[in-house]
């Protein structure tokens, strides 16, 4: 009874919150309220004992990637009639792929298990008593060995894309080599000469560079 | 239905007996890091408030409480009163599955490493959102700083604990802990030496405490993120910064300083038998490190912290990882084999820090090389 009072509350807040991730027009209050529909579907997945899922979903997309959506977000610029141009003309091919979506969803949901489940028979815990947690980590270092390990290289092959897609070398950066840094010697920067009031020859620049030389060659 | 409101009551009674303690080292924590600050730095600290200045924090909780909330022209209301929230939650949260004792826990549940990792990461909104909604650009600085920091040292952080988990074999807390039974050396600082001090390092910079301190940065961006924050408001970032740090110190006692056990071992009376003020002193070890931190070492450079992240901390616990993946292929329970590698470890480290010719050696940086003696010397005197 609890339970479903709780399911329903949440359900609604996820609903309304992803309602307004696509009406609002602020671009930051846009990803907070996905960040809410995130916590909420991670609290929808704890009340049917699914905690390692609901868990690594707070972990992952709240705590790690909508961090970066972000922190993006947060550096643009939105310019909101821009993003009202065009409506019209991408509104049957946005309608068509949410038709297809709805469609999918409801023969997933009318003809698979899912028509079966409950809160009250969710697979919550396994014949033998083993945990959610553990019976997920066994069944995916065993069984399904290879499609973990492939959709994992994958996911880091998507990585490497994208770095190697948008890193360069900016001309003008003043990065500098730390280990070059670091091994500097103080011979090559300062050199210490004792001035006498009774001559005013000036150091000449020659000694400091052969110095500078003397230091390069050390290194 | 009376059963269920006693179970509701009774837990809040737990959460108020793990937070009002909190709260108060937090206060006390305040004036413990401005005394010990002040010994370093060879001055007093506050001392006028009460005997010894024992009474600082609260003067301060009360001067903070009375003094003007300002909300900054043009900042987004909701979220700038929101972000001291968010900022704080997550910092108590987390104390929920923090064991004290064998069997003094909140919440025994068996993801408890997991739920923590996503409690600290989930910390940064506050910070963030503070950043923006104060409409302020050096708070927008403070908090994208911030935000890349932590996300990057979050990293060294969960695989410090992937090591945790490997070498426990459990995700629960309490577990953890209870593998580490009895004295120092069946503790994990030894056999994770590396992970041990790199979830240090990453802890104190996820709290944006000195060295890793960009987010505030006061010589560059004023205060960073809360910058625009007064009374209260600032209060409850401070608040939540020192649980942070206590939070931090009390894991890392827990994951490898063997949590509520003795140092010493059981059969000895007294001092081997284990309990609440054993994790209270590691704990307390472990935030006095964090201020002498703070009076040590000047600030990080902003690229410097990105590298020490990214190409020196992740690279030590990924190695550590796959050195212990092997390990316990060859022997389930790798505990002496760890402790053997560990050693080398140190032994290495130390040995190319003090080897004279050696590119990263003591002997290699200029104050060694330029001391006073060769200054005076070369000015003939």
């Amino acid at each position: 009874m609890f339970q479903t009072i709780l399911f329903y509350l949440f359900a609604i807040v996820l609903i309304l919150a992803a309602l307004r991730v696509i009406t609002e027009k602020n671009a930051v209050h846009a990803v907070l309220y996905l960040v809410l529909c995130f916590f909420n579907s991670a609290v929808l997945w704890m009340l049917i004992e699914v905690e390692f899922l609901a868990i690594t979903l707070v972990l992952v997309y709240v705590g790690a990637v909508m961090v970066l959506f972000l922190f993006v977000v947060m550096m643009l610029e939105v310019n909101l009639a821009a993003t009202k141009e065009g409506y019209a003309k991408y509104l049957p091919v946005a309608l068509l792929v949410a038709g297809v979506i709805v469609v999918e969803l409801g023969l997933v949901l009318v003809g698979g298990k899912f028509s079966e489940m409950t809160l009250a028979n969710a697979p919550a815990i396994t014949a033998d008593g083993v945990g959610n947690t553990q019976f997920l980590g066994e069944q995916m270092y065993t069984n399904y060995l290879y499609p973990f390990e492939l959709a994992a290289v994958i996911l880091l092959i998507a990585m490497v894309a994208a770095i190697t897609l948008t890193h360069r070398r900016r001309p003008n950066s003043k990065y500098i080599d730390p280990a070059v840094q670091i091994s500097r010697q103080p011979e090559g920067r300062v050199v210490m000469h004792d001035i006498k009031p009774s001559d005013f020859s000036v150091p000449e620049v020659k000694d400091v560079e052969e110095a500078a030389s003397t230091n390069e060659k050390d290194s | 239905m009376m059963e269920g409101l006693g179970v509701l009551i009774w837990t809040l009674v737990k959460i108020l007996a793990v937070l009002l303690p909190l709260l108060g080292c937090v206060a006390y924590l305040t004036l413990a890091e401005r005394k010990v600050l002040g010994y370093m730095h060879a001055r007093i600290g506050p001392n006028q408030v009460g005997p010894k200045g024992l009474l600082q924090p609260i003067a301060d909780a009360v001067k903070l409480m009375f003094k003007e909330l300002i909300l900054p022209s043009d900042a987004n209301k909701f979220l700038f009163v929101l972000a001291p929230v968010l900022s704080i939650a997550p910092a108590l949260v987390a104390w929920s599955v923090i064991p004290f004792g064998d069997g003094l826990v909140l919440a025994d549940i068996n993801a408890g490493l997991l739920f923590l990792l996503a409690m600290t990461s989930i910390g940064v909104y506050g910070v963030i959102i503070a950043g923006w909604a104060s409409n302020s650009k050096y708070a927008l600085l403070g908090a994208i700083r911030s935000a890349a920091q932590i996300i990057s040292y979050e990293l060294a952080m969960g695989f410090c604990l992937v090591g945790v988990l490997m070498m426990s074999k459990s995700l629960n807390i309490s577990d953890i802990v209870q593998n580490q039974a009895g004295h120092a050396g069946n503790w994990y600082w030894l056999p994770l030496f590396p992970l041990f001090i790199t979830y240090f390092i990453s802890g104190v910079a996820e709290t944006n405490r000195a060295p890793f301190d960009v987010a505030e940065g006061e010589s560059e961006i004023v205060a960073g993120f809360h910058v625009e924050y007064s009374g209260m408001g600032f209060a409850v970032f401070f608040l939540a910064e020192y649980a942070n740090m206590i939070l931090i110190s009390a894991l890392c006692a827990i994951m490898f300083l063997g949590g509520w056990y003795s140092p010493f071992p059981e059969t000895w009376d007294y001092i081997g038998a284990g309990g609440v003020h054993w994790l209270a002193i590691k704990t307390s070890i472990l935030l006095f490190f964090m201020i002498w931190f703070r009076a040590s070492f000047p600030r990080y450079r902003y690229d410097q912290i990105m590298r020490l992240g990214w190409k020196i901390l992740i690279p030590v616990t990924l190695v550590w990882i796959f050195v212990m993946g092997f390990a316990i292929a060859i022997n389930k329970s790798p505990a002496l084999e760890m402790t053997v590698l560990a050693i080398l470890f140190i032994v290495g480290l130390i040995s190319v820090i003090i080897s004279p010719k050696g590119k990263f050696g003591i002997a290699n940086r200029h104050y060694a090389n330029h001391s006073t003696a060769t200054v005076e010397q070369e000015q003939g005197k």
